[in-house]
């Protein structure tokens, strides 16, 4: 079964994504082997969903890019994988945000892959995971300069063996 | 986002890229892709579905500790149990992002993707 990547989306919007090709200087294959068996392996999520703790983190920046609309948030959360729904707020312009509000699961599901923890499928998950905000300018500069960086040595800080990254 | 996982994976960390559009992804060169054909905002799927959930979590899983070969993409065999019209609809927020405001307005081509 192959999926249709374009079943849900505008029809005005498809040629912005389709046959657009590789970015520039990002053509070569880059490879990490995953050498652990899964079982033995330490597991980190990221989403792009814009996830953000409402009691102690600040919203990604949505003002701003009501301001500038080719400009958005490069910056990430780190969630705890205990928060549940009544603690993750969401920041995201262009979903509508009330299935991830009322089931965060949908795009970081830290409870779930707890739960194949404990059922030894995986043999640990981060404590906590990865939250940034997708729409980003074209060029991906902030992510590159500013959160990359940071990104890199949380999950080697916290050895995780690989990263499942959803975008929203 | 596929651009960020082969970030990550020149870094030295193995990743698998969960979205809503694979070819996008193998376009930009993801190494490790799951496709899944759901509304944009829903990459495991419907909430409350745990069995779902972990359809898609487990495939991932996989995926990611056992490709062998860069550009490996395994699609979820799952259809949305959803209309398309009702689905397609009620993904997009309620009011225009900035960017397809300013598209609608200008009509003109932008450097920007309109959602990632």
């Amino acid at each position: 079964m192959i999926v249709d990547s374009y079943r849900f989306l505008p029809r005005s919007f498809r040629p912005l994504y389709e046959g657009r090709g590789p970015f520039a200087g990002e053509e070569a294959p880059v490879w990490a082997p995953f050498d652990k068996r899964l079982a033995a392996s330490r597991i980190a999520l990221l989403t792009s969903a814009g996830l953000y703790l409402e009691s102690s983190q600040q919203p990604f920046d949505s003002r701003r890019e009501q301001d500038h609309p080719e400009w958005g948030d490069p910056s990430w959360r780190s969630i705890p994988a205990a928060a549940g729904a009544s603690d993750i707020g969401v920041t995201h312009l262009h979903i509508n945000d009330e299935d991830i509000r009322a089931d965060p699961e949908i795009a970081l599901p830290a409870r779930l892959l707890e739960q194949l923890v404990a059922e030894r499928v995986v043999g640990s998950a981060t404590p906590e995971h990865i939250s940034v905000m997708g729409y980003q300018d074209r060029s991906l500069d902030g992510w590159r300069r500013q959160t990359l960086p940071e990104l890199v040595a949380l999950v080697r800080d916290r050895q995780a063996d690989g990263l499942i990254l959803a975008p929203a | 986002m596929p651009v960020l996982a082969r970030w990550i994976e020149a870094a030295g960390i193995p990743t698998v890229v969960v979205t809503m559009m694979p070819a996008v992804a193998q376009e930009r060169r993801a190494p490790r892709i799951v496709g899944v054909e759901f509304p944009f905002g829903h990459p495991f799927g419907v909430p409350g579905d745990k069995a779902m959930q972990r359809q898609v979590l487990e495939l991932a899983l996989r995926v990611l500790a056992g490709a062998g070969s860069f550009g490996t993409r395994v699609d979820v065999d799952i259809e949305w149990p959803v209309p398309l019209r009702e689905a397609y609809k009620s993904w997009q927020p309620k009011e225009a992002s900035p960017i397809v405001k300013k598209l609608l307005s200008t009509s003109r081509p932008t450097n920007s993707e309109p959602s990632a």
